[in-house]
């Protein structure tokens, strides 16, 4: 007992030491951009995580060989929230201590909703690579780099039907989370609107996500040629592995979730997912200069190639240097004034990423871009060309 | 027609959260602990087996007694450093804790060697789908392996309770610790026991859950484990019977409000299904009442 009262003493006295050093780095002058990101590195969602987390550290050490925006450098640093709203806010407690300016982050729509209440207390500004909710970009100081999921509802609901993809259409969606179902009830307003019907609408949700024989069984009943997924890759994978053992086979159609469909689930066999088509922003083999560039540099480094969400957060690197640039905000204006500086200039941004071109914000902080069709075949992605 | 493919389809899910129930009840039963871990102890089966095939190149088969055996001894390392020494603590509320301790420490630390990338399971099951009716009705192999082992193993523990000595000795130890202990019997042996078999029977979980549904990940068996868990109270917490009946009655409860009445609901109906029996009969469907002793 008494040993663990001497252990116990040392280290709330080195606990106490410790915060002592970091309130020193505080007083400092803010000398640097202090950029934080917050994503989940382990967990479920990780292949969004570390994707965004790679490719950011991509950008920064481009911006800083360059010489750093309007000649100060960045320092960069990433926090795991494993997709839980809590530890994202904790995430963000951590990366505030830490002295950062500006956050990109979250990644996923619950996590990020979660931390903008806080960025919205402190007034900082936030600018979410990935996270597609309405609801996550509510607060003023928040900015999206991806699409919201209306958008991306009416956009496949809308592509569906111009392409005369299917007569008979099935949904399966996530009924506990944000982004799924923000996703089908945009889908199921326009899809009314178009020449096809919605036979069968299943949902599931986060406690029952493995067995989805019911839904598809009953999909497959109601006779639909065509089954809408707004969902993660994980219960996709799942989704498409008990659809091959009954022996449905229908056209899959996915939005930017679907996105790691291919490398997220180790082992996966690949050619379950044949012939999926799905709607993203970011083609890793489109063939302009700067994607060929990123997506090089990130196979050479990581080892793998980025998906829709590392492109989406490359862009949202640039994008926060674009609007720094143009307002002419520094470190010194502190965490509030940059933020007003930043908020105010988004609006008048124009940006020519790789997740597309031409990207501008509306002040309610909704990105306005192009999305791209894309089909699985031969085990990658390609780009639909029409 | 459709009813009893919907009725195949409960069962495969319901048999799967009956093995798990199995390894629940067995512990609750005689050690009278809620092992909260029990369901991250199937997660690693699953993974022991995934390596033992993949990695090593071993028979699916063999990988089976691979896990079993890293589960029985992951069981019996539990027990003895987190269970063991609070079994004379004060509030039965500690052991509680250090089981979900025990659990989110079993998941970070598969999260840290195994990574988060959910990994695809192979089968360990090769057995070709049943079809009947012109293949209007599919059973697939792993449903029927899932049931018939679970009445196998259902079959052998209730003989091994009851007809071995080293099973009158659970039973007199999930009587009273004390007596027993008066009475020459090992105490800390018999739960030591007890917890050994019952993550073994979590490693065979871990493999036919897997192999039913075929993702791999750190957090695989944390839903099924507490589905288990309602399963093994809706069938009487403690009883061998109980818990395959409740696990199978789940499953079937789950699928068909699936079917029938709303995929979003299903969840929201199982606990009601749960709260209703209990209400009727407080133990379970098969749980005895046992008078609490003074």
């Amino acid at each position: 007992m008494k040993k663990m009262k001497k252990l116990l003493s040392l280290l709330v006295v080195t606990t106490m030491v410790a915060s002592m050093l970091t309130g020193c780095g505080n007083s400092k002058e803010a000398t640097t951009w202090k950029i934080g990101g917050i994503g989940p590195a382990t967990g479920d969602y990780a292949q969004y995580g570390l994707g965004v987390k790679n490719a950011i550290q991509i950008a920064v050490d481009e911006i800083n060989e360059d010489g750093g925006i309007n000649g100060v450098q960045i320092e960069y640093r990433f926090e795991d929230d494993e997709t839980n709203n809590e530890k994202s806010v904790n995430a963000y407690n951590t990366l505030k201590d830490w002295g950062m300016n500006i956050l990109i982050g979250s990644v996923t729509s619950g996590c990020s909703i979660a931390v903008s209440g806080k960025t919205s207390q402190d007034h900082m500004f936030q600018l979410t690579p990935s996270a597609s909710s309405v609801d996550a970009i509510k607060n003023d100081n928040v900015f999206q780099v991806c699409f919201t999921d209306p958008n991306q509802g009416t956009g496949a609901a809308a592509y569906i039907g111009d392409n005369n993809m299917a007569t008979k259409v099935a949904v399966i969606y996530d009924s506990s989370d944000v982004y799924s179902s923000g996703i089908y009830e945009k889908f199921a307003l326009e899809a009314a609107n178009q020449p096809y019907e919605i036979v069968a609408t299943e949902a599931f949700t986060k406690d029952s996500k493995t067995d989805f024989t019911v839904q598809l069984k009953k999909a497959q009943e109601a006779g639909a040629d065509l089954v809408f997924l707004p969902i993660y890759y994980t219960e996709a994978a799942l989704i498409l592995s008990q659809a091959k053992t009954m022996g449905y086979a229908p056209t899959f159609f996915g939005c930017d979730g679907m996105d790691g469909i291919l490398t997220g689930v180790e082992g996966f066999d690949t050619s379950l997912a044949e012939g999926v088509i799905l709607l993203t922003p970011f083609a890793a083999d489109a063939t302009d200069e700067r994607t060929q560039a990123f997506v090089k540099k990130y196979e050479e480094r990581y080892g793998e190639t980025p998906n829709q969400f590392a492109a989406d957060a490359y862009d949202a690197v640039y994008i926060v240097k674009a609007a720094i640039e143009e307002s002419g905000a520094t470190p010194a204006d502190g965490v509030s004034g940059i933020c007003d500086k930043l908020v105010k200039k988004m609006p008048e941004l124009k940006y020519d990423g790789i997740t597309g071109e031409g990207m501008t914000w509306s002040a309610t902080g909704e990105v306005n871009k192009n999305a791209k069709a894309m089909v699985i075949k031969n085990g990658a992605y390609s780009l639909i060309q029409n | 027609m459709k009813f009893i493919s919907f009725l195949i389809d409960g069962i495969n899910l319901g048999s799967v959260y009956a093995v798990i129930a199995l390894g629940y009840t067995m512990v609750y039963g005689i050690a009278k602990m809620l092992n909260f871990a029990h369901g991250d102890v199937i997660m690693v089966g699953g993974f022991a087996s995934f390596f033992a095939t993949s990695a090593m190149g071993v028979n699916p088969l063999v990988s089976v007694l691979i896990a079993m055996v890293v589960c029985t001894i992951l069981g019996i390392v539990i027990e003895e450093l987190a269970y063991r020494p609070l079994r004379n603590a004060a509030s039965s509320l500690a052991v509680l804790i250090t089981a979900i301790g025990v659990s989110y420490f079993l998941q970070n630390t598969a999260l840290l060697i195994f990574g988060s990338a959910p990994k695809q399971f192979n089968s360990v099951v090769n057995i070709p789908m049943l079809m009947l009716f012109d293949g209007r009705i599919k059973i697939s192999g792993e449903t029927m392996v899932t049931v018939i082992s679970c009445i196998i193993i259902m079959v052998c523990l209730t003989l091994f309770i009851h007809k071995t000595k080293s099973g009158q000795a659970m039973l007199a130890v999930s009587e009273d610790k004390g007596a027993a202990k008066l009475m020459g019997i090992n105490v800390n042996f018999t739960i030591g026991l007890t917890f050994a078999i019952g993550s073994g029977l979590a490693a065979i979980a871990g493999v036919l859950l897997c192999s039913t549904y075929p993702t791999l990940s750190p957090y695989t068996g944390s839903m099924p484990g507490i589905k288990a868990f309602v399963a093994a109270v809706f069938g009487g917490i403690g009883s061998i019977p109980g818990a395959f009946i409740g696990g199978l009655l789940l499953g079937i409860i789950e699928i068909l409000s699936k079917a029938y009445i709303s995929s979003q609901l299903s969840d929201a109906i199982v606990f009601g299904v749960l709260i209703l029996v209990l209400m009727i009969k407080p133990t379970g469907i098969l749980g005895k009442k046992l008078q609490e002793k003074v």
